[in-house]
């Protein structure tokens, strides 16, 4: 590796990392420093007043709420589509899983849309809906629904591959001694693709925490009823206040510096566990 | 069903509930995903196709889908252009703070396209951190053009990073050891060794980043100032006809939009399968 032709000469090397430091700091570092700086730029006080105000509080419960509902449901999904997928063949597998990851080419915006034609006042259940004074738009299903749209094939889409990866000799092992299917699922499936599981789990908390688009859409912006965390910070922004803003924004921040961590962790063990195949 | 069971069926119905995992996969995948995008075309069916040409091809709409495509082109070549040389830096070369720099290029994942919006405007307005400098010299930034595809940029970097980064690695020494034994310089061998090899990458990252950056909407409203004709991205204009309860005009453009996203995503996958053979 390291005769004279096979790298680039020292000055094209340092030239290189700069490009790489400068691009990664101009776009990644400074603002994520911009968004700590402007929270704490008119003191704890400040910063404790707009994170503690109920309305964010409210908005901070309602992302909860979301991310609690939208990731079990899909984290079941991945589960069942990747049995399903990874431990059978049957024709039309490969449309099933473009299928699966479609969610991830649609804006944000027309994610929402979709459910408002559903279940919006004009929409095609919306008499329906009326009829039996149920809200789905501007309401709190509708958050929880674009979400779970919007994070669908995160699990699903870690797990086909792993297991795809790990075969299903142990599992036919473990059902040609006896064991019933669910037996079969909690000791020798599970534990195998524990770590891309949580893989999968993290990136779609992420996502259903941060979502704007699609939640934007679909939630009508009542303060204390159908704010999200996200949702909030635009709000406050549109308002000028500014640092109240970028105060609720760090909170955001730091769970995605947390996603990034967990997921870095995660990534080596997931390694392992397809290296272990 | 007991006459002739072929080998090769039976061995792999042995592990059960095939018949469970498959059919929560289809119902759940109708009921989140395939019913409400139907939605799209139902809703566009109701229309004529002189109602539909006008509000696709409206001046408008036009120059909405002229920015949005335009922006997110030159953010995507701007991420093939110095991603690959910060996958590059990242795999081959040794610096200060490469590992908290790998862990950060996954940062536009995992944070809320609205703090990625309201950071990057406070940064790039005329007197941000940043922006004073461009202000000095003349070129405004937030609210206009290049503001868009600043973050475009910043929303699309992970793909074309995260693409290039595995094939380098992979890369067989043995190529460029031979490329330079056959008395190449360095420069022939990356030419004509090392950046075939990358190229599907380079063109998936690409598609992926330039696929992103034309549905994303919540970090652009922030920093492009929404002026329609002027500085208004497609999804945008979505949601303005949803505001005016515009349902069929949203929905038509909303069509445009995802036949042309779901074309160029398809056209770069065919694109790739002819290089690789």
């Amino acid at each position: 590796m390291n005769g004279p032709s096979l790298t680039e000469p020292r000055f094209v090397r340092w030239g290189l990392i700069a490009v790489t430091l400068v691009y990664l700091g101009i776009f990644l570092v400074i603002p994520l420093a911009a968004v700590f700086v402007k929270a704490l730029e008119k003191g704890v006080g400040v910063y404790w007043a707009a994170v503690s105000d109920p309305a964010a509080l409210s908005a901070i419960r309602l992302t909860l709420t979301t991310a609690a509902i939208a990731v079990p449901l899909n984290m079941l999904f991945g589960l069942a589509a990747s049995w399903a997928i990874a431990k059978f063949e049957f024709r039309g597998k490969q449309i099933l899983m473009t299928l699966i990851d479609v969610p991830f080419s649609v804006s944000p915006v027309i994610s929402g849309m979709i459910f408002v034609l559903l279940f919006g006042a004009q929409g095609l259940l919306g008499p329906w809906l009326v009829a039996h004074n149920l809200k789905i738009i501007f309401a709190v299903p509708g958050i929880v629904l674009a979400t779970v749209f919007v994070t669908f094939p995160f699990v699903a889409r870690e797990l086909i591959p792993l297991m795809e990866a790990q075969g299903s000799e142990e599992e036919e092992a473990a059902v040609t001694l006896g064991a019933n299917g669910w037996q079969t699922f909690w000791r020798v499936t599970l534990p195998n693709v524990k770590w891309g599981l949580l893989y999968g789990v993290i990136l779609c908390n992420a996502r259903a925490m941060g979502e704007f688009g699609a939640v934007s859409v679909v939630s009508g912006h009542i303060r204390g009823m159908t704010n999200t965390l996200p949702l909030h910070v635009e709000i406050l922004y549109n308002e000028y206040q500014f640092s109240a803003a970028f105060a609720v924004a760090s909170l955001l921040c730091l769970l995605a510096l947390v996603t990034l961590a967990a997921k870095s962790l995660v990534e080596r063990k997931v390694r392992v566990g397809k290296e272990a195949a | 069903m007991t006459r002739s069971i072929s080998p090769a069926l039976k061995a792999q119905r042995v592990l059960p509930g095939f018949r469970l995992t498959m059919g929560f996969t289809l119902l759940y995948l109708s009921l989140i995903v395939l019913i409400p995008l139907s939605m799209i075309v139902l809703k566009t069916s109701t229309l004529s196709w002189a109602q539909f040409w006008s509000a696709v091809a409206s001046p408008r709409a036009m120059a909405s889908y002229r920015l949005s495509l335009g922006a997110s082109l030159v953010g995507a070549m701007m991420n093939v252009l110095f991603g690959s040389v910060v996958a590059w830096a990242l795999v081959r070369y040794d610096f200060p703070a490469k590992r908290f720099m790998d862990g950060l290029v996954d940062l536009p994942f995992a944070l809320p396209t609205a703090v990625a919006g309201i950071a990057m405007t406070t940064l790039y307005a005329p007197n941000g951190w940043v922006g004073r400098y461009f202000h000095a010299l003349g070129i405004p930034v937030a609210y206009t053009w290049l503001g868009i595809v600043v973050v475009l940029t910043f929303i699309g970097l992970p793909f074309v990073v995260r693409t290039v980064e595995p094939v380098i690695q992979d890369l067989d020494a043995a190529v460029e050891e031979a490329a330079s034994s056959l008395g190449a310089n360095r420069w022939q061998a990356i030419r004509r060794v090392i950046l075939p090899e990358l190229l599907p990458a380079l063109l998936t990252g690409f598609a992926l980043s330039f696929a992103r950056g034309l549905g994303e909407y919540g970090s652009v409203i922030f920093i492009a100032g929404n002026m329609p004709m002027r500085t208004e991205i497609t999804p945008l204009l979505i949601m303005i006809k949803l505001e005016q309860f515009d349902y069929a005009g949203a929905t038509a453009i909303a069509l445009v939009f995802l036949v042309v996203s779901f074309g160029l995503l398809l056209g770069v996958n065919v694109l790739q399968r002819r290089l690789r053979k």
